[in-house]
């Protein structure tokens, strides 16, 4: 009977990916949960595990395409002896490859445990009583509950004693107590140990994009601090009326991502990025917002960040901070950018050099406002300051037009009225 | 319990016991009475303090102190008719009077109308224990005594001291102090019922004390006597307290007065616990010991167990009891509950745990009755899961215990508990929930 292999709901908000590569083609056989086709979105890349052990029949959809979750990409023949084995090829190349697709397979976990437990059940005929956290574990790891002594209370199977089976059978730490793959909180633990998790899609992307701007960039980093007195008087003179008016706070974000504006129209190099051997210009400006959420850094883009006022920049970035959290942002809000803003203020960071998100040209870094002793007209005055960086493509970005642009940036915050008159 | 038991395994039995009542302590004057007493004067304190949270006004609200006793000894006569009724079902000889082994296998049992003997092959001690008291007090049986007397006082006492702050003291404070008394608990540890986990306890001390107990722990007792109307307790290096009357609750003896232990050599311990072996066998032969007056918790339902195991073993030479299972509940409001080993045992041990805490604050049902103090902890082996402690403060915690104490007479994991499905909206969500927490996946916290 020919299976439907399907593009699985890889998460919210994602409705397309794209097959990035096909490990299998027509006629080659597969073992069940092996890895037959890579999907990848924007966000992240997911792989296709074969949901039983057969031969791949029929592949609908190549390398290169775009399909739909839910979508049929290609069509396998699985074997009549279907998964009698997972205990017995399970020691050594079954337990590392489970936790690499654990992610991946998690989707049609509830499936496969369902008719695991079926099967256990009927070939136990309930000889055995398994206590149910000992139940799932010998159904996930393919145990026969007759092999494992059972020490519990009316011969009852503990998990403890499944725990222990394992631990023998396999010569290595089973699993955690819990099955979940967090760390232990164990108190006096004294133990040295190195623990192996593998990189999630989306951390792998990160991490990958990180180094390519790092290679591909000539990236250099220029400070200059900023006295944010006058921004934080003007916050504090109409915060209220603000708040009142538009029902959200007026934060620094929306002065910063004006000034960055202000400062693009002037240096239209860090605005722009190369391509090839050309450099294109933009009339317009999408501003990226880097935001810690909840399964990693994302960067939403402000789109025409030119055309928003204050609040509707201020009211767009809690939306996206809200939606980060809980990973509901779109991918069409994370794609694209002209300019990044990264905020690592609000962690607490005094100076950092940012990398720039490829294929731009700058990144401003803004930091922790500090009060500090500075020198105003002959006397030490003590002033809230924040470092700024600006990480630039020294490629099409001078020193010179760096320095500007960020010391356009500290004038106009500096003298807000400069941002309201455009000078 | 054991005398039903042996009847049913068809022994032929004869239960020999001085009081009037049957059920012993517990029915008489402990668990029964007092759990009478904290409802009713919970119920009171409840429409007094917490209706207008319900929006419900109740004005000139009033207790009839003596039909409330009424109440609580209608409930104590019920049961031990009850008692009385399963003897005769089972068909076991009842004798009134105080017991004397004079030899193994021969009782005397001495009553006003003379002396009678009986001799049987099985003898077994299940005769409790009594109220102790500290050696420098005199118990006068009025304004100076013990849980037994604060039972039954005629009247509200303006003041109470209770000397002991263990699950006794406790609960008679929260009944008197309820129905109006001030109330001043002196402990002499650093802290209040030393035999639940320290952290739980600590939590309830603050309750009790926002309802108005007043708590001096690290206070010894030196002295008291009675001047007048008024007791006089003085503790070391404090002031002295001037009261109506005072509670001692310091814990119990095991009662073996004229028994006969001494003439038959069998052995006690230097508190004068019966000394027993794994069957309850005492020193001497066929006479055997279960409850109160073998030691460790006094607790009816641990007397209980082990008059059921002794018998069977006895009968059937199998009888067991898990002692590491037993759970223990204290009726303060909200109540206190445990089974299995306590933080501090197991850091005493050096035992390896995870703990999981669960606040009912988080619970629905929790918050529906309005009560949404306290919290549950699960303790579980960090290797094996397996559950080895479960404490709970908060509403009927004593009821919820149960399920603890089940899963861990099953050996269970707390992701056994976890995998367990719980109605909702209940409390007992609140235990899994703290099951989930020991394995780190706590879902509504």
């Amino acid at each position: 009977m020919p299976i439907e292999l399907k593009v699985p709901s890889v998460g919210e908000s994602i409705t397309e990916v794209e097959i990035s590569e096909w490990n299998k083609t027509e006629g080659d056989s597969v073992k069940r949960d092996e890895v037959v086709a890579i999907l990848e979105t924007e966000k992240v890349t997911v792989e296709l595990p074969a949901p039983g052990n057969g031969v791949i029949t029929k592949i609908l959809k190549k390398k290169g395409e775009t399909a739909k979750v839910g979508d049929v990409i290609g069509y396998m023949e699985v074997d009549g002896k279907r998964e009698k084995k997972i205990g017995k090829e399970l020691p050594q190349a079954e337990t590392q490859r489970e936790t690499e697709q654990k992610e991946a397979t998690r989707s049609r976990a509830g499936e496969k445990s369902k008719d695991a437990t079926d099967r256990d059940r009927a070939e136990t005929k309930e000889t055995v009583r398994l206590m149910p956290a000992a139940r799932r574990i010998l159904v996930e790891r393919g145990v026969k509950p007759e092999e494992v002594p059972a020490t519990g209370p009316g011969g009852r199977l503990l998990k403890e004693d499944a725990l222990r089976y394992l631990e023998r059978v396999e010569g290595s730490k089973a699993e955690q107590p819990t099955g979940e793959k967090e760390t232990p909180i164990s108190p006096s633990s004294d133990v040295r140990e190195e623990e192996i998790v593998p990189m999630s899609p989306l951390r792998r992307r990160i991490a990958e994009r990180l180094v390519e701007a790092q290679q591909t960039a000539a990236l250099l980093t220029t400070f200059n601090e900023i006295d944010m007195t006058a921004v934080m008087e003007l916050r504090r003179q109409y915060r209220e009326s603000f708040e009142k008016k538009y029902s959200i706070k007026l934060g620094f974000m929306s002065f910063f991502v004006k000034a960055s504006i202000e400062a693009l129209k002037l240096i239209p190099q860090v605005n722009a990025e190369v391509r090839g051997t050309d450099i294109v210009y933009r009339n317009y400006y999408d501003i990226g917002i880097a935001i810690g959420g909840g399964r990693g850094l994302v960067v939403p883009v402000l789109r025409h960040a030119e055309r928003m006022s204050f609040a509707e920049i201020e009211r767009a970035i809690d939306d996206f901070a809200r939606r980060a959290e809980t990973n509901k942002l779109n991918l069409d809000e994370l794609r694209g950018g002209t300019f990044t803003i990264t905020n690592g203020g609000i962690y607490g960071s005094l100076l950092s050099t940012p990398i720039i998100n490829p294929p731009q040209s700058g990144i401003l870094g803004m930091h922790a406002i500090q009060e500090r002793p500075v020198v105003r007209d002959g006397q030490i005055v003590i002033r809230p300051m924040m470092y700024v960086a600006l990480t630039y493509d020294h490629r099409i970005v001078d020193g010179r037009e760096a320095v500007t642009f960020l010391r356009h940036i500290k004038g106009l915050l500096e003298d807000p009225a400069r941002i309201l008159l455009e000078v | 319990m054991a005398a039903i038991r042996a009847a049913q395994l068809r022994l032929n039995v004869a239960c020999v016991e001085k009081e009037q009542d049957l059920g012993g302590t517990c029915l008489r004057i402990g668990c029964i009475p007092s759990k009478a007493l904290l409802e009713s004067s919970e119920l009171f304190w409840r429409a007094k303090e917490d209706f207008a949270h319900h929006g419900i006004r109740a004005k000139e609200l009033q207790f009839d102190l003596p039909a409330i006793m009424r109440r609580k000894e209608g409930t104590v006569r019920v049961l031990s008719k009850g008692v009385e009724s399963l003897f005769r079902k089972n068909k076991i000889s009842r004798y009134a009077g105080t017991g004397r082994i004079v030899e193994p296998g021969r009782v005397v049992v001495d009553n006003t109308n003379g002396a009678i003997e009986l001799k049987s092959r099985f003898i077994l001690i299940a005769t409790g224990s009594k109220p102790a008291t500290l050696p420098h007090i005199n118990l006068d049986g009025d304004r100076v005594a013990t849980s037994t007397e604060a039972l039954s006082y005629k009247e509200v006492p303006g003041h109470l001291v209770v000397i002991g702050a263990g699950a006794v003291g406790l609960e008679l404070s929260s009944v008197w102090k309820r129905l109006g008394s001030k109330v001043t608990v002196l402990e002499v540890m650093d802290r209040i019922l030393p035999e639940m986990d320290r952290d739980i306890a600590r939590d309830a001390m603050k309750l009790l004390e926002k309802q108005g107990l007043e708590f001096q722990l690290q206070s010894r007792v030196h002295e008291v006597r009675v001047e007048g109307n008024q007791c006089v307790v003085e503790c070391e290096g404090k002031e002295p307290t001037l009261c109506d009357r005072v509670l001692v609750a310091v814990g119990r003896l095991p009662s073996t007065d004229g028994l006969g232990l001494e003439s038959l050599r069998i052995k006690t311990d230097k508190k004068g616990y019966i000394s027993i072996d794994k069957n309850y066998a005492t020193s001497a032969a066929g006479i055997y010991a279960i409850g109160d007056v073998v030691g460790g918790p006094m607790l009816a339902h641990k007397a209980q167990e082990e008059g059921i195991a002794c018998v069977e073993h006895v009968v059937t030479g199998y009888g067991h009891v898990d002692y590491h299972s037993i759970p223990n509940v204290v009726y303060t409001h909200p109540e206190i509950a445990s089974v299995g080993k306590t933080e501090e045992d197991l850091k005493r041990e050096g035992t390896d745990y995870r703990s999981g805490l669960f606040p009912f604050r988080a619970n629905g049902r929790a918050q529906t009755l309005g009560q949404t103090e306290g919290k549950v902890k699960v303790l579980a082996d960090a290797k094996s899961d397996r559950i080895l402690g479960v404490h709970i403060l908060g509403a009927r915690a004593g009821d919820l215990i149960a399920e603890a104490a089940t899963a861990m007479a099953f050996s269970a994991s707390s992701e056994d508990i976890a995998r367990s499905c719980h109605a909702h909206p209940t409390l007992p969500e609140a235990l899994r929930e703290a099951a989930l927490a020991a394995g780190g996946r706590a879902l509504h916290s």
